[in-house]
């Protein structure tokens, strides 16, 4: 079965991941999708109805810590790499809301 | 309106756990700190960092759960919720999708004298995002990470209330719940709960839903019933003009009373989650369960009940005072200092509600201390301030927890108890006020009260009433 | 005394005797380094003040007593993907290329606290998501081996830096097999763990549930020695194991006798080169006459682990890579035009084809309406190949095949059909889904003289079973094909670019420029080969 990725598709992919992409790229992107999804179509092959969905791959949990202040002032350490600066905030474009 | 409609209310409520730290990190969560100071490569997303869940949280969570009649979800996980925006450092939030952890409980609410259950569909762990600041000159934003990681508790309920008392009434039980667990402060207007409303109207008698919208930033009650009542009628009015209303988020502006829709096209709206591979399952053995349910504090069924057996005050003045937790201890504190319990609950029942009402606070904002309370009730009753002057002493109290110890030597306002100094001020009285002296030697007792007046008057408040009545009945004959 | 033709160990050994001085190995490689960089380009930042510096604190705690340990003073090189407090870490990525991180890597802290000396930061495919290490945003990395080809990816700057000894060993990652492949194609010893033995904490994400932190060395016992420097339960990375064993050095023993290994039929079938297949069958013969009974087995479900495993890595990635927004650290855009604006901007700047062309397709198997059918589906196909090696392992004590179905290919041959590549991770990619370790050592050269690596691979937890075999195949075949790289380049060519590389970065050079020039006939300089034996 051909995989058909539409251009809305795309361009919800994009806004999805904010990324954005030029006609040409679009069209590429599109192409290599398509025969991604077709290769990854070949899942369908196997039979998995009697299998859960394995997230984790060893049986481990309840992974705690407990709650002690650990951590000081650490205000300069993370503004260190602040593309834009204000005070001691970081800039960024206006946020509606 | 010729036909009449019904409003269907569901409620998500966001609350912040009192843990001393983050979700995922030892990061600080005391309020106030200067901006991105309770910060780490964790809380901030930084590239390489992992989260570690905090323990308090899940008891917390919990407890909530078991308190509000869940079943919790033996084995739950986290997921990720992904979207861009900048108070989400990660620009994916770490919640619980899939295996919430607790679900299928209620709260029973009061209505006058019918009771209603509201149920609840699901209650998770969540972490809270950033503050944005709006810099209105430069149309630019400031994000600040101190409240980024602080741990939520996400309730969301079944679309079972039907108007805004039922919402007032279900979000007061459910934040005197969880107070009393300690799992939170609840404070509306600061933040630690907050509550989206979900409304959708329908014509009286069908059993269809109405599409819903989505109302954001309500940060009061009266917000919330003002939000409610302009929502089911803006969509009332749509429906009326044959228009659809659209599934949209709202944000509601309380100060000129109207909602505006939030979302844009860049807001695509599909999280797609999906389970974070950077932290484990939980799984909840039944010994882990008993062991939260035993430490359970005292709610407010059984406090109401020792009070009245222990403090001996009636059923319906232990049921204000344990209305909220925080009156309750302040309650149980005071009487502790200066044994007088039913003086105690008077003075909050009284004054205190009554002082409350007139600023618009919840018991939660209660400023004074139960040292100050105590300690007016105590000079109340030895007779060094009258009850006049008590209770403009308690509205220091109440505003600026002065010491009213103090507060009386400061200000001169001890009760004068000088025989000979009040029966010079008597003579001037009874000179000043023939008609009124008259009138009680006529058999008019309320002239008595006329002369009480003037004396206190004269006295500045300062004479004990009662002193002075008897007083003037010995010196009148 | 010729330095670089030293194992790690070997090194470890003249430093604690005080037969050589720290600082006297930090500048050989140093030297190094600076005649080959402009050719093989490994490193993305040689720090040379701060070696040099790091040289005589480490001089001083040796001196003192202090430090005691077989790593003590060996300098070494760090993928540029684990965060180093200050350093500049990159992921060979323009995104992140004035990026310094304000803590290190769990991994790197353990080899600082060993007394390592880190040279650098290796160059990489961006955000570790490629084969070739062409992918990178500084340009490609050539095997020294032989510079018109590949070292493999993405570890190929770390494999490329050891192979051409400007390091005694280095530390990559491995998502889908980015140690052992471009370990095979370069002639090393590379492992990568079982699932959460090694910290993740300041792994700069790109699979979450398949990343772990692994050793490049030149044999065996380097392998073992560092992988037990690193490895710790870590409460910082809550998918760290407490494991019952760290001592991996005390598996470095000859002997496989009863030893069962299983060969995977459909790994030597069609698709693979057979000079590799070769080599690999020679190499399974060696241990079979050291006492290991092999056998033919069926493994089943091989072909669907690599359309599970770019499903799975693609929506971790997709998501793991959101953070790069140009908000809190990272290259912004310079001009743009509201929020959503600049992130668009930002991220499509920033990253890479190769990244872009993966983030689109974990964001879509991600979306709704495709999560049950991809995402979901891909994770049942996961517990399905993990069943399928529990099944296997219940047979065998090992599984032997090739780390890759050829040599390393010719630079600029891989990337205009992604999915080809993508096939070539064949072998190694199931391995990483099942959470199983894996170990690639050297078996062999092809005609053109470009190495071959076999791939062992041990159930859960098993890594001293994996030395152990390795141990005995090193032994028996007296490290026959562990040889460092003859590197072959033009005198003419070095001596223009000895210039200054210290913290240099920016080398947009197209691959094919470098390569041709290579070419140009000059009397070849080579460096000193072969080692004591």
């Amino acid at each position: 079965m051909a995989n058909k990725i539409s251009d809305e598709t795309i361009e919800h992919v994009g806004i999805l991941a904010k990324l954005e992409l030029s006609g040409e790229e679009k069209e590429a992107a599109k192409a290599d999708m398509e025969r991604m999804l077709d290769y990854i179509d070949t899942l369908n092959e196997l039979d998995t109805s009697e299998v859960e969905p394995m997230s984790h791959v060893f049986p481990v949990h309840n992974v705690f810590r407990e709650d002690v202040v650990t951590n000081g002032d650490n205000q300069e350490q993370t503004l260190a790499n602040a593309p834009l600066r204000k005070e001691d905030s970081f800039e960024v474009p206006k946020t509606i809301g | 309106m010729a036909k009449q409609y019904e409003t269907v209310i569901g409620l998500e409520v966001h609350v912040e756990l009192a843990t001393r730290t983050k979700i995922f990190c030892g990061c600080s969560t005391a309020f106030g700190a200067a901006p991105n100071t309770h910060t780490c490569p964790v809380c901030t997303g930084m590239p390489g960092a992992l989260p570690v869940l905090n323990k308090q949280v899940v008891e917390y969570a919990m407890a909530i759960g078991l308190a509000t009649n869940c079943r919790i979800t033996r084995v739950c996980k986290f997921d990720r919720k992904n979207y861009f925006y900048p108070d989400n450092p990660q620009n994916y939030q770490i919640s619980q999708l899939y295996l919430p952890i607790a679900r299928d409980g209620y709260v029973e609410i009061e209505m006058g004298d019918t009771k209603k259950k509201v149920r609840i569909h699901e209650m998770h762990m969540e972490e809270d995002a950033g503050k944005l600041v709006h810099d209105e000159w430069d149309d630019t934003s400031l994000v600040d990470y101190n409240r980024s990681g602080v741990p939520l508790v996400e309730i969301v309920s079944e679309p079972d209330m039907r108007s805004a008392e039922e919402v007032i009434a279900y979000l007061e039980k459910l934040r005197q719940i969880i107070q009393y667990l300690g799992a939170s402060d609840c404070k509306l207007q600061e933040g630690s709960m907050r509550a989206d409303v979900n409304l959708s109207v329908r014509e009286a008698g069908s059993s269809r839903f109405g599409t819903r919208t989505e109302m954001k930033n309500l940060n009061s009650f009266k917000a919330i019933s003002h939000a409610i009542e302009g929502e089911r009628e803006r969509q009332i009015e749509l429906l009326e003009e044959g228009k659809a209303v659209i599934q949209e988020t709202r944000r509601w502006d309380d100060n000129k009373e109207n909602s505006y829709a939030m979302r844009s096209k860049e807001d695509a709206q599909d999280y797609r989650y999906f389970p974070e591979p950077d932290l484990v399952p939980i799984v909840i053995s039944d010994e882990w369960i008993q062991a939260v349910k035993s430490r359970q504090p005292e709610l407010r069924t059984e406090k109401l009940e020792r009070y009245k057996k222990e403090f001996d005050i009636p059923q319906y003045d232990a049921e204000i005072i344990t209305e909220s937790k925080s009156m309750a201890d302040l309650f149980e504190a005071a009487a502790a200092i200066c044994k007088k319990p039913k003086k105690v609950s008077n003075w909050l029942m009284v004054e205190t509600m009554r002082l409350m009402k007139e600023h618009g606070m919840e018991p939660e904002d209660l400023r004074f201390s139960p040292e100050n309370l105590a300690k007016l009730i105590d000079l109340a009753d030895a007779g060094v301030i009258n009850s006049s002057v008590a209770k403009e002493v308690f509205e220091k109290v109440f505003a600026e927890d002065v010491d009213p110890k103090q507060y009386v030597e400061e200000h001169g306002l001890k009760t004068v108890h000088d025989e000979g100094a009040l029966r010079t001020t008597l003579e001037k009285v009874i000179e000043d006020n023939p008609q009124a002296v008259t009138d009680y030697r006529n058999g008019k007792e309320k002239a008595l009260g006329a002369l009480v007046g003037q004396t206190m008057k004269a006295m500045k408040g300062k004479a004990n009433p009662g002193m002075v009545n008897q007083m003037l009945r010995e010196m009148l004959g | 005394m010729d330095l670089l033709h030293l194992t790690a160990a070997e090194l470890g050994r003249k430093i604690k005797n005080r037969e050589v001085a720290v600082t006297e190995a930090v500048k050989a490689a140093l030297a190094r380094a600076k005649e080959l960089e402009p050719e093989i380009n490994s490193y993305v930042t040689l720090d040379e003040a701060g070696a040099l510096a790091q040289a005589e604190a480490v001089q001083e705690r040796i001196d003192s007593g202090e430090l005691r340990g077989p790593l003590a003073g060996v300098p070494a090189a760090i993928k540029d993907n684990l965060c180093m407090e200050g350093q500049l870490t990159t992921c060979s990525s323009k995104i992140l290329s004035n990026f310094r991180p304000v803590f290190t890597a769990e991994a790197v802290k353990k080899l600082q606290k060993a007394g390592a000396v880190i040279l650098g930061k290796t160059n990489m495919d961006e955000f570790a998501m490629g084969s070739t290490t062409e992918t990178s945003y500084y340009g490609p990395t050539k095997n020294p081996h032989n510079l018109m080809h590949v070292p493999g990816g993405s570890s190929g700057g770390s494999c490329a830096a050891v192979a051409a000894q400007e390091c005694w060993y280095a530390l990559g990652s491995d998502t889908g097999g980015s140690i052992r492949q471009p370990s095979s194609f370069c002639g090393l010893v590379g492992l990568k763990p079982t699932y959460g033995t090694v910290s993740r904490f300041g792994l700069i994400a790109y699979g979450s549930s398949l990343d772990q932190i692994g050793p490049v060395a030149k044999d065996v016992s380097d392998c073992a020695v560092i992988l037990e420097a690193i490895a710790s339960h870590d409460a910082k990375d809550s998918t760290s194991v407490q494991r019952k064993d760290y001592d991996f050095t005390s598996a470095l023993v000859c002997g496989v006798k009863g030893m069962k290994i299983g060969i995977p039929k459909d790994y030597m079938g069609e698709g693979l080169d057979p000079e590799v297949a070769d080599a690999i069958w020679k190499a399974a013969r060696v241990l079979e006459e050291q006492g290991a009974v092999i056998e033919e087995f069926d493994l089943s479900l091989v072909k669907y682990a690599i359309p599970a495993y770019y499903v799975i890595a693609s929506a971790e990635a997709s998501s793991n890579l959101e953070r790069f927004d140009g908000v809190k650290y990272g290259y912004r855009t310079a001009e743009y035009d509201g929020l959503h604006n600049m992130y668009k901007k930002t991220r499509s700047e920033g990253f890479g084809a190769e990244v872009k062309r993966r983030i689109m397709l974990g964001s879509f198997v991600l979306s709704s309406g495709y999560y049950d059918a991809y995402y979901l589906k891909a994770l049942r196909t996961k517990a399905l190949i993990k069943q399928a090696f529990d099944r296997a392992f219940e047979t065998y004590d090992l599984i032997l095949g090739p780390a890759a179905p050829t040599t390393a290919p010719e630079l600029g041959k891989s990337l205009q059909d992604p999915l080809k590549m993508y096939l070539g991770d064949i072998y190694t990619i199931s391995v990483n889904l099942a959470g199983l370790p894996g170990m690639s050592v050297p078996v062999g050269r092809d005609s053109k003289g470009l190495p071959v690596g076999m791939q062992l691979i041990g159930n859960s937890f098993q890594e001293k079973t994996l030395i152990r075999a390795a141990y005995t195949y090193e032994c028996a075949t007296e490290k026959q094909y562990e040889v460092p790289a003859e590197v072959r380049i033009g005198a003419r060519i070095a001596a223009d670019r000895a210039g200054d590389l210290r913290g240099s970065g920016g080398q947009t050079g197209d691959a094919g420029s470098l390569a041709s020039q290579a070419k140009t006939e000059l009397p070849e300089v080579q460096p000193k080969s072969g080692r004591e034996a």
